[in-house]
């Protein structure tokens, strides 16, 4: 008898916590798997490094002009200017570090106001439905059908048109950016709890007395965490994208402020002159870009039961 | 794969909608897009009024208008009602087709917008053509032969395609094929070419041959991202379709593969394509704002970006509506399409 009972489930709580642990292996076992996944997170890790310690990696000032600098911008390799300078003579690959900050920062910031608010609408709408689900979708489809870049230029010029201070400026277009973008997360919030909320563990949770909020919050939303995860990730690389636009037409971060896009609003005048100074940038768009959609990707599978 | 909460349902029991049903539909549909158009306008109508300066904006910094001039200017255009009363007067002007005065180009907005609209629309248009075409072509050869180097291709495509930041893209075109060229040598032929960079047509003005070379780069760039994302959806499409039981009754049937693909296969995995099609359209309007400022495409892009720079308060009122009316519009269109991709699909 001993040795049937050893072989029974413990009791509940540790075998639910064990569950967990294996949960998360599980996750991080399917994660490692998707080889691109994984070397997109490494990618992102060492941009990121770049970005914090930007005054380590570099002795260069990024606003300030190289004393050798006679108004063309110098080549790469010229005066120990590993990628060469802009048209103002400032190092490029200082920039590209610091620049690297000011984008990550946008998109990051961002992307946490987007989730936010999506998961704020998204929670009410799919737990109560009705009239309540009916007037939020209508305002989630209201802002879906307004073209979002003419949008945001428009409130961004009218911010920039206010005010010249770059640090308003660039608080502003994060809240902005992040104020536009909720829609996706609503939409896949309200999805996840109106299927949630018909669930058993729902019904037991409202019989013994829970109220909304609590039922929101301890049952139905670490249930929508994986959706929510797999957006926000990929999302983090629509917002670098869109802000890079928005700075590259001179409505994004203003002067003495750069990031990847602003450094790119003057390349197409000098790009006979310095070629350099608009391929770097870019690549860094699109390199940051692409490792976050591939980690999103890798994400997607893993945090998908379906999948083995 | 209808989405969730609006569109119409799919209800495998019913039998085929009447053409009358899809019109009810139709109708009911366009009629419930007049209250979202309005609080779109609204919205629109209130964030540009608190543009510095509102629609007098252009004349602020005029020296010559003095500040006698500016409130004469005001009380006559009727800056100095309420905004709900000026917004109530806007509308009404707008819908009977006075869409106020565009004081940058010192022309009607509505003249100044469908001067430019046909431009905008050929590079739309194109854009979309080719992306639809090699989307498919991608999406179908990818689900055919999954996992092959062709699919691998597609799906590594796909991924560069809405990775890429479009204007730096267009920047690089630019920089390859119209400042730097093609050079190339062999067989005693030399080839020595700059593809144009700006503008439709050349100054002393084109025909076909030379709108063509034209489009080359602005279409190459405003249709990477839309070829990117629907060969993938393609593809995801066709795979499900694939498996189902009746394409492998057409093969037991002993029909060519070509017919059984094309005709039982395409036509039922365009219905998830119609949509995100139908969806990618504000996409389309934010592309060509970028394709347009960088290679000097005389289309309303182009023309927006201007009327941003001079505040000029009629116009960009004028781009947003129409630009969202349409955005508007082409969703409709999409919920029509099921209906007549996929006869089971029943409006109610």
């Amino acid at each position: 008898m001993a040795l049937v009972s050893d072989a029974l489930p413990q009791p509940a709580t540790p075998a639910a916590a064990d569950e967990y642990v294996y949960q998360r292996h599980q996750t991080w076992r399917k994660f490692k798997r998707h080889r691109l996944a994984l070397a997109g997170a490494a990618v992102l890790i060492l941009i990121a490094v770049g970005a914090i310690f930007a005054p380590w990696l570099s002795h260069f000032d990024p606003t300030a002009s190289d004393p050798n600098w006679q108004g063309t911008p110098l080549a790469p390799g010229q005066f120990g200017h590993v990628l060469g300078t802009d048209e103002l003579g400032r190092d490029l690959y200082t920039r590209l570090l610091y620049g690297g900050r000011i984008s990550l920062t946008v998109a990051t910031v961002a992307v946490v106001i987007e989730i936010l608010i999506g998961t704020f609408i998204g929670a009410l709408a799919g737990y109560y439905g009705g009239l309540v689900d009916g007037l939020l979708m209508r305002l989630t489809d209201t802002f879906l059908s307004i073209p979002l870049l003419p949008l945001l230029l428009v409130l961004t010029g009218i911010v920039a048109a206010s005010s010249s201070k770059a640090s308003l400026n660039f608080t502003s277009i994060v809240l902005i950016i992040g104020l536009l973008s909720w829609m996706s997360v609503a939409r896949l919030v309200r999805a996840a709890f109106l299927s949630l909320r018909e669930k058993e563990f729902t019904e037991a949770a409202r019989a013994i007395g829970s109220g909304d909020a609590r039922i929101v919050l301890r049952h139905l939303l670490p249930n929508a965490v994986a959706p929510i995860t797999v957006q926000a990730t990929l999302d983090v690389g629509n917002v670098i994208l869109l802000e890079s636009v928005l700075s590259f037409l001179g409505y994004g971060i203003q002067p003495p402020m750069a990031s990847w896009g602003s450094m790119l609003a003057n390349a197409q005048e000098n790009v006979t002159i310095a070629p350099w100074a608009a391929i770097y940038p870019g690549l860094m768009i699109f390199i940051t870009v692409l490792a976050v959609n591939y980690v999103g990707d890798g994400l997607r599978d893993a945090l998908d039961p379906n999948v083995q | 794969m209808l989405a969730a909460g609006k569109g119409p349902q799919r209800c495998k029991a019913e039998a085929a909608p009447g053409h009358n049903a899809m019109f009810t539909y139709a109708i009911r549909r366009l009629l419930q897009a007049i209250p979202l158009l309005l609080f779109i306008s609204i919205i629109l109508f209130t964030i540009l009024h608190y543009m510095p300066g509102g629609p007098l904006a252009p004349y602020m910094n005029n020296p010559h208008i003095t500040a006698a001039d500016i409130a004469r200017l005001k009380h006559n255009f009727g800056l100095d009602r309420p905004v709900p009363i000026q917004y109530l007067s806007w509308l009404g002007k707008y819908v009977t087709g006075d869409w106020g005065w565009s004081t940058m180009n010192s022309e009607p907005a509505r003249q100044a917008i469908f001067e430019r609209l046909p431009a905008t629309l050929q590079l739309m248009g194109i854009s979309y053509l080719v992306a639809i075409t090699l989307g498919l072509v991608f999406g179908i050869l990818a689900a055919v032969k999954p996992y092959s180097p062709i699919d691998y291709f597609v799906t590594t495509f796909a991924f560069f395609g809405f990775s890429m930041p479009v204007f730096w893209f267009a920047l690089m075109l630019q920089m390859l094929f119209a400042v730097h060229g093609i050079h190339w040598q062999a067989f005693g032929y030399e080839v020595d070419y700059h593809f144009p960079s700006a503008e439709m047509t050349s100054t002393e003005g084109g025909g076909f041959w030379d709108r063509v070379q034209h489009l080359v780069l602005p279409v190459t760039t405003l249709s990477l991202l839309n070829l990117a994302t629907w060969s993938r959806f393609t593809r995801a499409s066709m795979q499900e379709v694939l498996h189902t039981e009746y394409m492998r009754t057409a093969a037991a049937k002993g029909l060519p593969f070509l017919q059984i693909l094309l005709k039982h296969g395409l036509k039922n995995a365009l219905m998830p394509v119609v949509t995100i099609t139908a969806l990618s359209l504000p996409g389309l309007f934010s592309g060509a704002i970028v394709t347009e400022t960088i290679f000097a495409w005389p289309g309303m892009g182009r023309l927006f970006i201007t009327a941003l720079q001079q505040q000029d308060f009629s116009l960009l009122m004028a781009y947003l509506v129409l630009s969202a009316f349409l955005v508007i519009l082409f969703n409709l269109l999409a919920d029509l399409a099921y209906g007549w991709l996929d006869p089971r699909v029943r409006y109610d």
